[in-house]
């Protein structure tokens, strides 16, 4: 973000603001309990989990840790794990 | 001359401004502008696009969005409709879109009151607007015009509120003066915004800002208020050469120079003030005003200066933050402080459309009088309470 009169910023800053820095609880991810169904990112209030070979991870850069994604998971493949700094 | 209401009078002066979008919600007493308004847009009066919301927080909202594409807005609201407008006023502000709206000042709930008071404008303090206010019908439609002319300034950019008191000033019929649209037009350019929303090249307003920028977003507002202090009294100038009419810059001077007590104050109760002054003067009593014409931004060394001759100060306030004492007295007491020794005393009055009358001024100025000579001063005091009925 830069300085501007109304702070008016061009398109993708969104991208730019990594909102991944205040999370409390990381989700992870255990590959060999996911199924691939797809819900978890489907819930996932800032659109970031991705799939990558049939199995879901998310971007930490911006999860902001709300944990949705591992209260929907059905499988119970996503752990919500205290951030260490 | 015409004698016209004071809505219709705000209305007219709306009009010579070719607004481009207006969106209101009526409430009393604010209901006789927009619903002139809206007969003008469908007249064809006004090529403007009248949009009908159902809240003050929607008006506001549509306001928002049409000044950020770049478009001439105005709205109008009071009391209830304005606190409900509250948190999209520190939006509007902080993405610098000059809407100008009228602000009816109105008492606000509870107990239910739709009668004249200052609460609601004097609550919206901090919002980053602007706030002029009016003395009568003439200056709160003259003052639209010179609000767009403020507001839309390239280094000011802030929103405008003209204040103007519920029912004694929009209500009454007085003889106005109407615009001539060639002047207006000359007096008041187009808006050139510097962003202007457009879907074709998308952009955020108001965008995210982390810790490291939100204190200099914060601060570029605070230097345009500095901004708007000079420009607010160049324009005041200006309107005079062109329109002939003035009424002060940030602070109006009423046979202040001499004068020993000075009464500060806001709105339409300026008019008994300065009758109430006639009448003391003609008596003997060396009294006169400073009526404040910009609350926000508020004119510090203006009032520095002003009341540096006299000996007490007497500040009338419409509004009181609870817990403390009026507003605008806080404010004056603040802007004095460690630069004058002089007695000042703040009186709450008018509270939910009581009258002030040349007699109540009289017998504050009697009370400051009385202040001076026992040293005793009594900071917050409500005028006129009905001590039997408690
Ligand atoms: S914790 Fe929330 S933000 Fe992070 S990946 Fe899960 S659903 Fe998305
Ligand atoms: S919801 Fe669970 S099982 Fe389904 S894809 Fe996401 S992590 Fe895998």
């Amino acid at each position: 973000m830069k300085l501007s009169v109304g702070a008016v910023a061009e398109p993708g800053s969104t991208r730019a603001n990594k909102t991944g820095t205040w999370r409390t609880f990381r989700p992870v991810f255990n590959a060999d309990l996911c199924v691939g169904c797809g819900i978890c990112s489907q819930f996932c209030p800032e659109g970031i989990i991705h799939e990558k070979n049939d199995k879901y991870a998310t971007d930490y850069d911006y999860c902001k840790g709300c944990g949705i994604c591992a209260a929907e998971c059905p499988k119970g493949a996503i752990k919500m794990v205290l951030e260490v700094k | 001359m015409k004698v016209i209401e004071g809505s219709y009078a705000v209305a007219e002066a709306v009009r010579v401004c070719k607004p481009h979008v207006i969106s209101a919600y009526p409430i009393t007493p604010q209901t006789h502008i927009v619903e002139t308004l809206s007969q003008m847009v469908a007249d064809g009066a006004i090529k403007a696009e009248y949009v009908r919301v159902e809240s003050e927080f929607s008006a506001i909202s549509v306001c928002i969005g049409a000044s950020a594409a770049g478009t001439r807005t105005y709205t109008a609201t009071t009391s209830q409709g304005l606190a409900l407008m509250h948190e999209a006023l520190f939006n509007a502000a902080g993405m610098r879109l000059p809407i100008v709206m009228t602000a009816v000042n109105r008492s606000l709930s509870a107990p239910l009151s739709i009668w004249n008071d200052q609460q609601d404008t004097i609550s919206q303090r901090d919002t980053g607007w602007i706030q002029l206010h009016a003395e009568n019908a003439q200056e709160a439609s003259d003052t639209i015009i010179q609000a767009y002319k403020i507001a839309e300034y390239r280094s000011i950019l802030l929103p405008v509120m003209v204040c103007m008191d519920g029912y004694i000033l929009t209500h009454v019929y007085e003889p106005v003066e109407l615009w001539e649209q060639k002047k207006v037009d000359a007096f008041l350019p187009e808006f050139d915004p510097v962003h202007v929303l457009d879907p074709k090249k998308p952009k955020t307003f108001g965008a995210f800002a982390d810790p490291s920028l939100y204190t200099e977003f914060r601060y570029m507002v605070q230097e345009a208020m500095e901004v708007a202090k000079k420009k607010i009294v160049d324009i005041a100038n200006e309107f005079r050469d062109e329109f002939g009419r003035y009424y002060g810059g940030l602070i109006d001077e009423y046979r202040a120079k001499d004068a020993e007590t000075l009464i500060l104050a806001m709105g339409s109760v300026i008019g008994t003030i300065k009758d109430a002054i006639d009448e003391m003067r003609a008596d003997g009593i060396p009294v006169g005003l400073l009526k404040i014409r910009a609350y926000r931004p508020f004119p510090v060394d203006t009032i520095r200066d002003a009341v540096a001759g006299a000996k007490a100060i007497i500040v009338l306030d419409k509004n009181i933050s609870m817990g403390y004492e009026g507003a605008l007295f806080t404010d004056v007491k603040s802007a004095l402080y460690g630069k004058s020794g002089v007695t000042a005393l703040g009186f709450i009055l008018g509270l939910g459309g009581r009258d002030i009358t040349k007699q109540t001024i009289k017998d504050m100025v009697a009370k400051a009088l009385e202040a001076m000579k026992s040293g005793k001063v009594q900071e917050c005091e409500f005028v006129d309470l009905r001590k039997e009925v408690l």
